[in-house]
């Protein structure tokens, strides 16, 4: 059975239809890369799972529970929140908060848990991803990346059943970038069940274990990274995976 | 004669010199008595009173965020003073009767609020949404991440204006005479009219004033640096 699964999402700016109709199937330990053009609809797909937007229909499944996308109570948003975890393009670090607090805030306010306990698992994912000396900076202090993988470890210490990344290195520089997807890889090696919207060809062809190809607001072609990339079925899925590999 | 000259006449006169080290502490004393009491409390309670109506406004809470719309519209529409009076000859009707000090702190608070209810409201959209949705997506609910997120960084950017409008208050309390608070301006036109000597005693209380506000100025310049800026370099 599938951890996730979105069925025929729609959703619309006013008039403008961003999604018409995508489905997601994602299983637990996937990596699902999502690519696609500027536009296509991406960080809607996952702003709406993650209901930081309304979508005006579809289902949504996870751990094995449905729901309407366009009529789901606060009650469960707030249950399937509890179980994951997003990382966003420009980070959102809390700015009032050292970066110890910003990862032990969703544990200790969120879910009441002890401030002692909490510090030990924040050390713990911090570690994970080499930010642990840096625990009493402040996110103003931090460089882009250094940002970024306290986004991931903020992420990380809820201990999510799935982890959304919206294009976490795409403010980065090439060496910033290297440092947050050496990250995702360990995640992706210990098992962590992610989607990752991306425009990291050499990420998504090695860590993927699914792809996904958008565009206007639809799936054009999805399939195994090797599949994908190695054979493209689609003319638009090759003329994109030729610009974006030139 | 020369200005300056007939200035210095007046206030090296003997007699002024000792009208104004006996007033001194009297005009003091209600200056610590009650215009300070009086700013001070007004502003606090203007605070937690634009705190709710910044964050009804901010969370856009339906009906609420109208009556507050209109609220901060009638206030900032019309004077402090007409306000004062309306609520002296006004209460008494409605059967509320309270003594002046504290009808003029309910007039102050309500007044005050309305103006720094926009500051606040101001303060707290300026913290990037990115900051509520990633609390959001930590599980935090919308009163945690206020708590937490949102109103400490609104409060940090909203403390110049904030303390910016309490010493502003310091100086609108002589309004309050007009409401028969006996506070320190009136307390001084009280010892200058006994005296006839108008001119030494107002510059004499408008030094108070001038100590006053200095005094808060420099309560805000170590607010401002005790408060902290999250690491970020000026
Ligand atoms: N809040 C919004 N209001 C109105 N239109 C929006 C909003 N968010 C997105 N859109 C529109 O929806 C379309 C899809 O946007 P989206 O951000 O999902 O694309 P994307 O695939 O993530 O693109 P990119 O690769 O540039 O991040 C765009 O045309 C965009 O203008
Ligand atoms: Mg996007």
């Amino acid at each position: 059975m599938a951890l996730l699964e979105v069925k025929n999402i729609h959703k619309a700016f006013d008039g403008n239809q961003v999604l018409s109709g995508v489905d997601i199937k994602v299983n637990k330990g996937d990596v699902v890369s999502i690519l696609g053009p500027s536009g296509s609809g991406k960080t809607t797909l996952l702003r709406c799972i993650n209901f930081l937007e309304k979508a005006d229909d579809g289902q949504f499944i996870f751990e094995g529970k449905e729901y309407d996308l366009s009529r789901i109570k606060k009650a469960d948003i707030a249950d399937i929140r509890m179980k994951t975890g997003f990382v966003f393009q420009s980070y959102n670090l809390f700015a009032n908060k050292t970066v110890l607090q910003n990862v032990t805030l969703g544990l200790t306010s969120a879910r009441k848990m002890p401030k002692k306990e909490a510090e030990t698992k924040a050390l713990e994912v911090l570690l994970k991803v080499g930010m642990d000396s840096f625990r009493d900076y402040y996110p103003s202090q931090l460089s882009g990346g250094q940002q970024q993988r306290v986004a991931i470890a903020r992420a990380l210490a809820t201990d999510p059943s799935i982890l959304y990344f919206d294009e976490p290195t795409s403010a980065l520089d090439p060496q910033l970038t290297a440092e947050v997807l050496g990250v995702m890889r360990e995640l992706a090696k210990e098992g962590m069940t992610m989607i990752v919207v991306t425009h990291e060809m050499g990420f998504a062809k090695e860590v993927s274990s699914h792809v996904v190809f958008m565009a206007d607001g639809n799936v054009v072609e999805e399939g195994s990274a090797k599949e994908f990339f190695e054979n493209p079925k689609q003319l638009r899925t090759r003329e994109f995976l030729r610009i974006s590999q030139s | 004669m020369d200005v300056g000259l007939k200035i210095y006449t007046i206030m090296f006169d003997q007699n002024t010199w000792e009208l104004l080290v006996s007033s001194f502490p009297k005009i003091l004393e209600y200056g610590v008595k009650i215009t300070l009491p009086l700013a001070v409390i007004s502003f606090i309670l203007s605070t937690v009173v634009a705190v709710f109506v910044a964050m009804i406004q901010y969370g856009k809470v339906p009906v609420l965020r109208t009556i507050c719309r209109i609220y901060i519209w009638i206030i900032r529409g019309t004077p402090l003073l007409v306000q004062l009076m309306v609520a002296f000859y006004g209460l008494p009707l409605l059967g509320i009767h309270s003594n002046p000090f504290v009808m003029a702190v309910i007039v102050f608070s309500i007044n005050e609020g309305a103006y720094s209810a926009e500051t606040m409201r101001a303060a707290m959209e300026a913290v990037p949404a990115g900051q509520l949705e990633a609390g959001y997506c930590v599980g935090m609910n919308y009163m945690q991440i206020m708590w937490h997120i949102i109103l400490p960084q609104a409060f940090r950017t909203a403390f110049p204006p904030l303390f910016n409008s309490l010493i502003g208050m310091v100086k609108e309390t002589s309004l309050a005479s007009s409401i028969t608070v006996v506070e320190m301006f009136t307390r001084t036109k009280q010892i200058a009219g006994q005296s006839y000597n108008y001119f030494p005693l107002y510059l004499e209380v408008a030094a108070i004033y001038l100590i006053f506000c200095t005094v808060l100025t420099f309560i805000q310049k170590k607010g401002e640096a005790v408060l902290g800026n999250y690491g970020v370099r000026k």
